[in-house]
């Protein structure tokens, strides 16, 4: 069975904008599928979570939604995505204009070997800003935005290597959102930090999400539970379940959703 | 056993030394080189020897060996020098014949412009024939003079470079521009009287030039009076004398000075006589300069090369192909490099732009004979390897989340290449450029043939326009060495230059070798890559 919409996540969709709309897509690493037939939509300035099992194409889901994928040799996909009603996929749209507008923040933090400034800087750079005062308005606005300005400000210039590892995700959320995004995608983001990083984090999602939109992919179901409002389950490459985050876990409709969040699965 | 091996134990010893057999050979190597090379500029003790027969032989022992076939009998090499008086420069003396043994006081040891040492007593000083100090007195006189002199020589040694050269600089142009004006069927006319006006002016500049250096040649008149062993007498210009000194009554510290000129010399002077004396600074000159404009067309070239295998080609059959092939391309003979130097850079690169920008001064080649711009660019193909290697391994070792972390910020693929992976790669190219540049400086067999000369007549830089001449042959200290311990016509007495140039070979490619490890280690602790 492949459930494309769940009822109750239509019913709760009724009272919000879509943001992202993803229809019937399907996708193939050379000869394997990775995504089956997946169909849903992602509320506006709400976070969105996406569980499932190693290998089940929630991460392959997310690269979709920037066109990450497409640097994957022999990758085919078939379906449309539309953000704030763009196709994304259409051969006329401007990849990098698309990246500009969907920010993402990778499992393992990823900052360039320069300076803190210089991670920020680097989105604004990119974008044509040249003006030294308007980076820095920029870079600050961001380092606050991230939770990350009281812990840096004071050294802004050294490397960004030397930070630690909850300081440097907090960094490369501050880069996404550097060149203000409309949907912040979140790879697994606390996968490599320690509890207290990790709540860190989660506040700061919270917080973030008045601002933008939010899909994050997690292995922690807890994390899911606490930070996102609705949730989707994934199973094989497909959908299994989407929903209101509470009613996904209190009372899910699918059995296969059930044996996953009640641990009785592999 | 078996546990004493599972221990690890062996292995660590068996490591251990192959590490310590590498360093014993490497040291004792740099030694040898070394302590041959550091001895060269000692002022030596002078001995006088009397035989048995009554021939006295005076100078510094060089050699002590065993008479081969013969029991405990000993042999010296004195080195008597004087080549001109006597013919060669060292001599074997059975230490049996040796009947009496001293170290005489008043035995200079002259080194002068011809003819290499000159050993011996000064007995006069003469002015024009006439005797103007004898014996004890004759060298606090000829010490007074010697600046002067040695003024005079310098100031007849710029004209000759300066004033002259300009000359003859401008005479060859003007004569290639007359030339070229006659391949076009102009022999006559405004242009040609103008040039040949020109001409005319700079034979006259040259005449008063040469009156000038003939009137400061015949201020040089003085000559001192050196006596030789077996009475021999040579009357020697003071002109011509470059140093003097009395090694038996110079103390440790007179010997340390001299030792430091005497190194100065040879690091800056001009060489002599046939490159067996005098210093090697043209050689030096042209190695640095070759490896540098060798640096600056490897560099670009090697990393655009790896960049395209490792960023944007398809990687498969083909580019695992290519990529052998570069890599084997480090082991084809450095000669064949030079071979390929001469028929492709040489003969029908440098050809073609003599035919086309220097057809006035055909059949003499410009461009189209051995230069540093063509040993360069041989040794550039020769390194490239090096560099492309090093370059694509740091570029494999860029994790994947940088790159997609500049793409998922809306860089493009060109913008993430110039600004994420070029600096994070650029330490990987100078470990690249390090290695090219030593291989480079200590390369010989293709340069050979591509443009370094046993002597070059003046150095690629100078004073006139254009400042750089690519076209010029230069010297090389590679070379240098070859030449100087197999190609000249007095080897025993060259071959402590050979160890001296040896080291200085050695001290220039560590010096560029820190120069670029310096930098890379500043980039790395700029651009140190993240354990990502």
């Amino acid at each position: 069975m492949s459930v494309t919409l769940n009822p109750h996540a239509s019913a709760a969709s009724i009272m919000e904008t879509p943001m992202v709309e993803i229809d019937r897509l399907n996708l193939w690493y050379g000869a394997k599928q990775a995504l089956k037939d997946v169909g849903m939509s992602v509320p506006k300035h709400r976070v969105t979570a996406y569980i499932g099992p190693s290998g089940c194409g929630k991460s392959t889901l997310l690269r979709c939604l920037n066109r990450m994928n497409d640097l994957v040799d022999g990758v085919r996909i078939e379906g449309a995505i539309r953000i704030g009603g763009t196709d994304i996929y259409d051969p006329a749209l401007d990849v990098t204009e698309l990246r500009k507008r969907v920010g993402m923040v990778f499992q393992k933090s990823n900052p360039f070997p320069k300076s803190i400034f210089e991670n920020v800087a680097y989105g604004p750079r990119i974008l044509g800003v040249q003006n030294r005062g308007d980076l820095q308005a920029t870079v600050e606005r961001s380092l606050r935005a991230a939770a990350l300005w009281d812990e840096v400000s004071d050294r802004l210039h050294e490397s960004a290597l030397g930070l630690s590892g909850g300081q440097q995700q907090r960094l490369c959320i501050a880069r996404a959102i550097a060149v203000e995004p409309d949907v912040l995608l979140m790879d697994e983001p606390c996968s490599a930090l320690d509890p207290i990083a990790t709540a860190r984090i989660e506040e700061l999602m919270l917080e973030l999400k008045n601002s933008y939109t939010i899909v994050i992919v997690t292995h922690n179901m807890q994390q899911a539970a606490r930070v996102s409002d609705y949730t989707g389950f994934m199973l094989l490459g497909e959908l299994v379940e989407f929903g209101v985050t509470r009613q996904l876990f209190t009372n899910p409709r699918d059995k296969r959703t059930e044996d996953y969040i009640t641990g009785r699965f592999g | 056993m078996r546990k004493l091996w599972r221990s690890g134990e062996p292995f660590i010893w068996l490591t251990g030394g192959a590490l310590a057999a590498a360093l014993i050979m490497v040291v004792s190597l740099l030694a040898i080189i070394a302590a041959n090379a550091a001895g060269f500029f000692w002022p030596a003790e002078v001995v006088r020897l009397t035989l048995a027969d009554g021939k006295v032989l005076t100078g510094p022992i060089a050699d002590r060996e065993r008479i081969p076939d013969k029991a405990d009998a000993w042999r010296e090499k004195i080195k008597v020098a004087n080549r001109d008086l006597y013919g060669a420069d060292f001599v074997w003396v059975d230490e049996a014949a040796v009947t009496r043994r001293e170290r005489p006081a008043d035995v200079a040891v002259i080194e002068r412009s011809e003819w290499g040492l000159l050993i011996g007593r000064i007995a006069a000083l003469q002015e024009g024939g006439a005797v103007i100090a004898r014996d004890a007195a004759a060298w606090p006189e000829i010490q007074r003079r010697l600046p002067a002199a040695a003024a005079l020589r310098r100031e007849i040694r710029a004209i000759e470079k300066g004033e002259i050269g300009e000359i003859n600089f401008e005479q060859e142009k003007i004569r290639l521009r007359l030339r070229g004006l006659e391949t076009r069927g102009v022999m006559a006319g405004a242009d040609v009287e103008a040039l040949r006006a020109r001409l005319a002016a700079l034979q006259e500049r040259y005449r008063q030039q040469e009156a000038r250096l003939a009137a400061l040649r015949a201020r040089q008149t003085a000559t001192m009076l050196v006596v030789a062993d077996g009475g021999k007498e040579k009357t020697l210009p003071l002109a011509q004398v470059i140093d003097v000194t009395f090694p038996n009554t110079m103390g440790l510290g007179a010997k340390a000075v001299h030792y430091v000129a005497d190194v100065w010399h040879f690091i800056a002077d001009d060489p002599r006589e046939s490159n067996t004396e005098g210093g090697v600074f043209p050689a030096i000159f042209g190695t640095v300069m070759m490896v540098m404009i060798m640096s600056i067309i490897v560099t670009p070239l090697g990393v655009l090369a790896a960049f395209y295998l490792r960023e944007y080609a398809r990687q498969g059959t083909f580019v695992s192909v290519v990529r052998i092939a570069v890599n084997n391309l480090a082991g084809v003979p450095s000669i064949v490099f030079g071979v390929f130097g001469v028929g492709f850079f040489i003969y029908t690169v440098g050809g073609t732009i003599d035919r086309l920008f220097y057809a006035e001064a055909l059949p003499t080649p410009t461009f189209g004979t051995g230069g540093i711009l063509w040993a360069s660019l041989t040794l550039a193909l020769l390194t490239i390897p090096v560099v492309i290697v090093a370059t694509e391994e740091g570029l494999a070792a860029i994790p994947r989340g940088m790159r997609e972390a500049s793409l998922a910020l809306g860089a493009t693929k060109l913008e993430t290449t110039l600004r994420v992976v070029l600096p994070a790669v650029m330490p990987s190219i100078l470990t690249g450029l390090i290695l090219a540049m030593a291989r480079a400086a200590g390369e010989v067999a293709p340069l050979m043939i591509t443009g370094v000369v046993k002597l070059a007549p003046a150095l690629p830089v100078d004073g006139f326009w254009p400042f750089v001449h690519l076209d010029r042959k230069f010297m090389h200290l590679g070379f240098h060495i070859y030449d100087v311990g197999f190609q000249s016509p007095n080897v025993d007495a060259a071959r402590p230059m050979v160890f001296a140039t040896t080291l200085l070979l050695l001290a220039i490619v560590v010096l560029l070798n820190v120069f670029a490890i310096t930098t890379r280690n500043r980039l790395r602790r700029t651009y140190a890559t993240s354990a990502v």
